[in-house]
């Protein structure tokens, strides 16, 4: 039998499913089809305080919403950002607007990257393609505390050259003598002189200790398949490997049902998971 | 033998009299409720508001197999002597199609104008116990976490809960399997067992609540002897006895943790049409999907939240194709959410036995079976699980 729960009085919380009008203060594209916005509520600058990994829905007029990711740093309380690629719908329909224009925010949602328990270890961050939007915030967070960790190693994989996202700040990571950047690209032209190859052909000389690693992992499904493995190759344990999954998403909490993984609902168990949580269906097909 | 009120308290046993039962329909809706129960409509027994105890199907009842739902006579009068039907309370706590917001544009203003919850307080008269369990687990849904959906709360705290302990059990029933029925065990302000025999006609009543006392209090009752109380308890607990169909839900979690590659899902698929009936009927079922409108001018939009279900393409689509693109798929979503991630996620069950998916299935497709297929043709109970099948 169900357990009877109390119906308790009506809160005065806000409604859930009722965004907040949030200015597109700048628009920077990326590349070809991706871009980042700076946004800050419409009535004026507003503290907005996020956790790396977290993600908000975006509500375009008349045209629907969509999750993505929160990619700015996690200090900059007054603004946010997003960077978006533009492949369906809504997000084509997001390309059109500049600034000055104004969308629907709700959030942030989910849980975040374990910045906090990944203290006094190596940390490992694998992204393909749009998947180091929502690993930006966690740099910028271990960047700026950057003693408490030991070394930290960023892989990253494109497409084509072309598709690098943030490659003036990807050169200036690079820069660093406190941080590892290593870029790969599917294919290239001649005029590229990186790595070639998919990202997961950078881990097995990446430089970390496994046995006191913390793995930070977002991309595609297939790509995050292959990356685990040759992670766990290395010997980083499966509950210190961290993935964020992506479903569809109508509604960021827990009501709509889109987003069900298994046992877990990604838009409030995840969209970041430790490895083990989801190892027994990830990559098991249609789940 | 007609009686003045008589005061009640929670959990006392009263009888009413069968006429007198439009009272409390009257009384209820006198409270300012909308009464909402069963009624016969185009050869179904469905829920609409009621304006009195008339409405009630009487003299009706069904017959229900897998594919098949057809209303037959009785041979008496009774007014609840059938199971439940192809509608749910779900709709009226839940509706299949709300409006989230209206949004306005002026310029480069944008508002979001909040819909303000709705007014009527509804009554059901008529719940059966597998529908009040299917209500708290829907509870346990929209209520239950951190965040709550305030229609749903707004609706849901004025409710008045009047069950209706089952003395006939459907073609398709299985609660007992599932414990949750066919006897109200709680969750309900007030919960009547209809009993006729030898010429008479009454309902044994009980509150389940103060409010649900004080509505009692305002009937013709009469004190219920000891011999009445003991033939309306035996008229469920023989209900129990006929249940059509069981179910054996012993570590049923498991089974389906270690049975995502069961050949039965290739042999359900074959017959499920994806149809989504299942989901719809079903009174636990909560998905939804959402729906934006524009106006011609541009500067009015709305969003519309509607029900959806997991046997659609669209519901597990993400850019590049949907996830769940067969129907094995989306028939092992749909049951093995109901039967076991369900358990992870809200602590219960998500299936409460009610039969409806079976007898609203075009293809005749018997929960109840599918079960006992992964049971009998997967690995043996304790066998050694094949690659890595923890729970997560
Ligand atoms: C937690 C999370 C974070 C994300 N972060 C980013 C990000 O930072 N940047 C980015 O570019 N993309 C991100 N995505 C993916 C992005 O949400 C989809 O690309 C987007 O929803 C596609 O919508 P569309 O209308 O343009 O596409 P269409 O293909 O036209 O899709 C129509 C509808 O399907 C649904 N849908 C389609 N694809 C997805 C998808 N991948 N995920 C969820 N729902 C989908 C949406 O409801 C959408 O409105 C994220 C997804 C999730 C779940
Ligand atoms: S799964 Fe079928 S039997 Fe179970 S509650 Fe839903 S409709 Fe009723
Ligand atoms: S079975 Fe399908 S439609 Fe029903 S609640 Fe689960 S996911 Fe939603
Ligand atoms: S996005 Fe609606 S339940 Fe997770």
């Amino acid at each position: 039998m169900a357990p009877t729960l109390e119906i308790s009085e009506p809160k005065a919380a806000a409604d859930p499913m009722l965004p907040v009008p949030c200015r597109i203060r700048r628009v920077r594209n990326e590349t070809a089809d991706t871009f980042t916005w700076e946004l800050q509520p419409a009535d004026g600058p507003a503290r907005f305080a996020f956790q790396p990994g977290q993600f908000n829905m975006l509500y375009v007029f008349g045209v629907g919403e969509v999750p993505i990711s929160i990619s700015g740093d996690p200090a900059d309380t007054q603004s946010f950002r997003h960077t978006t690629r533009a492949v369906g719908v809504v997000t084509r329909a997001m390309r059109q607007l500049r600034a000055g224009d104004v969308l629907g925010v709700r959030g942030p949602f989910g849980s975040a990257w374990p910045i906090e328990a990944a203290a006094g270890r190596d940390v490992v961050i694998v992204a393909g393609g749009i998947g180091l939007a929502p690993l930006r915030p966690a740099l910028c967070r271990l960047l700026a505390q950057r003693r408490r960790y030991g070394r930290i190693v960023l892989l990253y994989g494109a497409r084509t050259p072309q598709d690098i996202l943030f490659p003036h700040e990807l050169e200036r990571w690079r820069g660093k003598f406190d941080l590892e950047v290593q870029v790969t690209v599917d294919r290239s032209a001649d005029t590229w002189r990186g790595n070639v190859g998919v990202v997961t052909t950078l881990i097995p000389c990446a430089p970390f200790e496994p046995a006191n690693a913390v793995a930070l992992v977002c991309g595609p499904e297939v790509m995050m398949r292959y990356t685990v493995r040759e992670l766990q190759r290395r010997g980083i344990a499966a509950d210190r490997i961290h993935v964020s999954m992506e479903r569809n998403m109508k509604c960021a909490i827990g009501f709509c049902g889109h987003c069900q993984y298994g046992p877990a609902f990604i838009c409030k168990d995840g969209p970041i998971f430790p490895f083990d949580r989801v190892e027994s269906i990830f990559g098991k097909a249609e789940v | 033998m007609k009686s003045a009120p008589l005061a009640v308290k929670r959990s006392d046993k009263a009888v009413l009299q069968a006429e007198d039962l439009d009272m409390l329909i009257q009384n209820l809706r006198k409270r300012g409720h909308q009464v909402i129960g069963p009624t016969r409509r185009e050869g179904a027994i469905v829920y609409e508001e009621l304006a009195s105890a008339q409405n009630l199907p009487a003299g009706w009842t069904d017959e229900q197999d897998g594919g098949t739902y057809r209303l037959k006579r009785r041979t008496d009068g009774a007014l609840f002597g059938y199971a439940v039907g192809p509608h749910s309370w779900k709709e009226f706590v839940h509706p299949p199609a709300q409006r989230l917001y209206r949004a306005r544009r002026n310029g480069k203003q944008v508002e979001f104008l909040p819909e303000t919850p709705p007014a009527a307080k509804c009554a059901f008269l008529g719940v059966r116990a597998c529908e009040l369990n299917a209500i708290a687990i829907q509870d346990r849904v929209f209520l239950g976490g951190p965040v709550v959906d305030p229609g749903y709360q707004s609706r849901r705290q004025q409710l008045f809960l009047i069950a209706v302990n089952c003395t006939v059990a459907g073609g398709t029933c299985f609660c007992a399997s599932m414990n949750t029925g066919p006897k109200a065990a709680s969750g309900y302000d007030v919960a009547l067992t209809e009993v006729m025999e030898s010429g008479r006609h009454y309902f044994m009543t009980e509150a389940g609540t103060d409010r649900g006392a004080e509505v009692l209090s305002q009937l013709p009752l009469q004190r219920a002897t000891s011999r009445q109380e003991q033939i309306a308890a035996d008229m469920v607990s023989q209900t129990a006895r006929r249940m059509a169909r069981q179910m054996d839900t012993t570590g049923i979690e498991e089974l389906f943790y270690r049975n995502y590659e069961h050949p039965r899902w290739d042999d359900v698929a074959k017959r499920c049409l994806t149809c989504a009936n299942c989901t719809l009927v079903c009174p636990t079922c909560f998905c939804t999907t959402v729906e934006d409108t524009a106006d011609l001018t541009g500067q009015h939009a709305e969003r519309w939240r509607k029900w959806d279900s997991c046997f659609t393409l669209d519901f597990s689509y993400i850019a590049g194709g949907s996830v769940r693109s067969s129907s094995r798929a989306r028939y092992r979503q749909w049951l093995t959410h109901k039967l076991a991630t369900w358990m992870d996620q809200f602590g219960t069950s998500g299936c409460v036995g009610c039969g409806r998916c079976i007898t609203w299935c075009p293809a005749a497709i018997d929960l109840t079976e599918e079960v006992r297929a992964l049971r009998e043709g997967g690995p043996a109970r304790g066998a050694a699980p094949t690659g890595k099948e923890t729970k997560p």
